[in-house]
């Protein structure tokens, strides 16, 4: 198996971006990620969506992004697992490098939630969830995660402040993300004070509505000195599954999905959670954060909020978590989060990440979480000199 | 939703119909091609228990399509007499009276229709046991 690097990333801002479709969203990643480097042809794309063909009424999205930034004949196609879009797809483009069959691929995802309005775009996103069996009783993907919530802190005796607090923390460093759709501080009691959308969830534990597009361009990692200065290795990486009924797994307080991915992805990287200095984890809720925490290896069980009061994940801590503000702050277009999170991971390594710099970041992670857990995707990225 | 697509799926939705794996003994709800625990075929059909208590609630506020007229209403996971697991509605409580390891039971419930004229659509819900208002 080959090795595989990132040479070029390009975003756009989290936002509401009433004035540009799909297919303008993608094409303003793609050329910022292509101005940064020299390469003879792109031979595939490959990229993350999940509601297109609800929002949009558009299927064939390889074909229309292809299409759109000049690169016809090449191969492409989407990917579709859920918020774990993204995931997926950089996992279609390592293994497509690695195995030799591709030498540069193009992985994206795009997102346009507001072509939808309101009720159609939850609608749509609550298709991660089993239609038959949870979504017919009129569950929704946030009530799901609420049944979690009020059982770990049932379970965990976890005061209802600590959820709040990696609130305030996303905040905090998303306030620094020049591509943050909520780039703003907020307080404890802003989040305290919010909207209930399903007890215990608050709409401030929740992740905003939003567009964008990322992407990343991989390489033989012997190739990346001719095209770029500036490129990471992913050394590590993985996909994993778990029932998509909440109510089927052995236990309701662990990502089963994240715990395998996250075992396969430090074996194959030769590395364990203390050599991570910096990760982009998925805070869809501050629920799903506080399992993906201690699921990655990174708190112990029922004590993150012990770990996040000592300072533990601030930029600069033992391991910093979301210098972007994760899905909280940076924002959440579902099926490009995953790619987000690489390219900041990249930024972070080859330290382009201006006020968002954690000093040092040597190896970081990226955690990218499918429905309420039923698929994850992990990538482990090291710095190369 | 076609009318097919709803009756097929009576069996589980209103008599819990589940499977046991003769091989590990594993309940699988819903159905599966496999046993979830041991990946066996040989899976017979299986009647869940009627009552459990309940592991986990929320009361949904904001709702999905098809149940705006019913919000707020409560979700629970209910853990069955046998150690299943499944999500339902909790219906005949009043919201401030759930309680996680409340002891509930299966009752038959509309759960949603489709407009005045589409399918209106039945499952099981749970309900308290000995609930006194």
């Amino acid at each position: 198996m080959r090795k595989v690097a990132i040479i070029s990333y390009g975003l756009t801002k989290v936002d509401k971006h009433w004035n540009k479709s799909l297919r303008e969203l993608f094409g303003e990643a793609a050329k910022k990620a292509l101005n940064e480097i020299e390469i003879p042809s792109i031979d595939a794309i490959i990229v993350g969506n999940m509601c297109a063909s609800d929002l949009s009424d558009q299927n064939n999205i390889g074909s229309i992004l292809a299409d759109y930034i000049g690169a016809i004949p090449t191969t492409a196609y989407r990917v579709e697992s859920a918020c774990g879009s993204g995931g997926a797809a950089l996992l279609s483009g390592f293994t497509c490098v690695a195995s030799g069959m591709f030498d540069i691929v193009m992985v994206g995802g795009v997102e346009k939630l507001t072509d939808g309005i309101g009720k159609e775009t939850t609608y749509s996103l609550g298709k991660a969830a089993d239609a038959e069996y949870e979504l017919f009783y009129g569950s929704s993907f946030v009530s799901l995660n609420a049944l979690m919530m009020n059982r770990y802190m049932h379970v965990y005796k976890t005061p209802r402040e600590a959820f709040a607090d990696f609130a305030v923390l996303m905040h905090k460093n998303g306030a620094k993300n020049p591509y943050a759709q909520l780039p703003f501080e907020i307080s404890r009691e802003t989040v305290l004070n919010s909207e209930t959308i399903a007890d215990p969830i608050k709409l401030y534990d929740c992740a905003p509505v939003g567009d964008g597009a990322a992407v990343v361009i991989l390489c033989p990692l012997e190739d990346a000195p001719k095209y770029s200065d500036t490129f990471v290795e992913i050394c590590g990486i993985s996909g994993a599954t778990d029932t998509i009924n909440v109510s089927s797994r052995e236990d309701l307080l662990s990502l089963k999905s994240t715990i395998t991915a996250g075992m396969k992805a430090y074996k194959m990287a030769k590395m364990s959670p203390a050599d991570i200095d910096v990760a982009e984890i998925h805070d869809t809720f501050t629920i799903t954060a506080a399992l993906s925490l201690e699921d990655l290896g990174f708190a112990e069980k029922g004590k993150f909020d012990k770990m996040m009061s000592e300072g533990t994940f601030e930029p600069g801590g033992i391991v910093s978590i979301n210098p972007s503000g994760g899905l909280k702050s940076r924002g959440h277009p579902v099926g490009a989060t995953g790619i987000y999170q690489a390219a900041e991971i990249s930024m972070q390594l080859t330290e382009r990440a201006d006020k968002m710099q954690v000093p040092n970041a040597e190896v970081g992670l990226i955690q990218n979480i499918g429905g309420s857990g039923s698929n994850t995707y992990v990538a482990i990225m090291r710095r190369c000199r | 939703m076609s009318v097919p697509r709803y009756w097929r799926e009576i069996p589980q939705r209103t008599r819990l119909e589940g499977q046991k794996c003769g091989r590990c003994g594993t309940v699988n709800y819903p159905p599966r091609a496999r046993c979830l625990k041991c990946g066996s075929t040989s899976l017979e059909q299986y009647r869940l228990p009627e009552k459990g208590s309940l592991i986990s609630f929320t009361i949904v506020r904001n709702p999905p399509v098809g149940f705006e007229r019913n919000a707020p209403y409560a979700l629970g996971l209910i853990e069955l007499e046998d150690g299943t697991r499944i999500t339902a509605q909790i219906t005949d409580v009043e919201l401030d009276d759930l309680r996680i390891g409340m002891p509930v039971e299966s009752v038959f419930r509309k759960v949603s229709e489709d407009g005045d004229a589409g399918i209106i659509r039945y499952a099981i819900k749970f309900r308290p046991i000995f609930y006194n208002p």
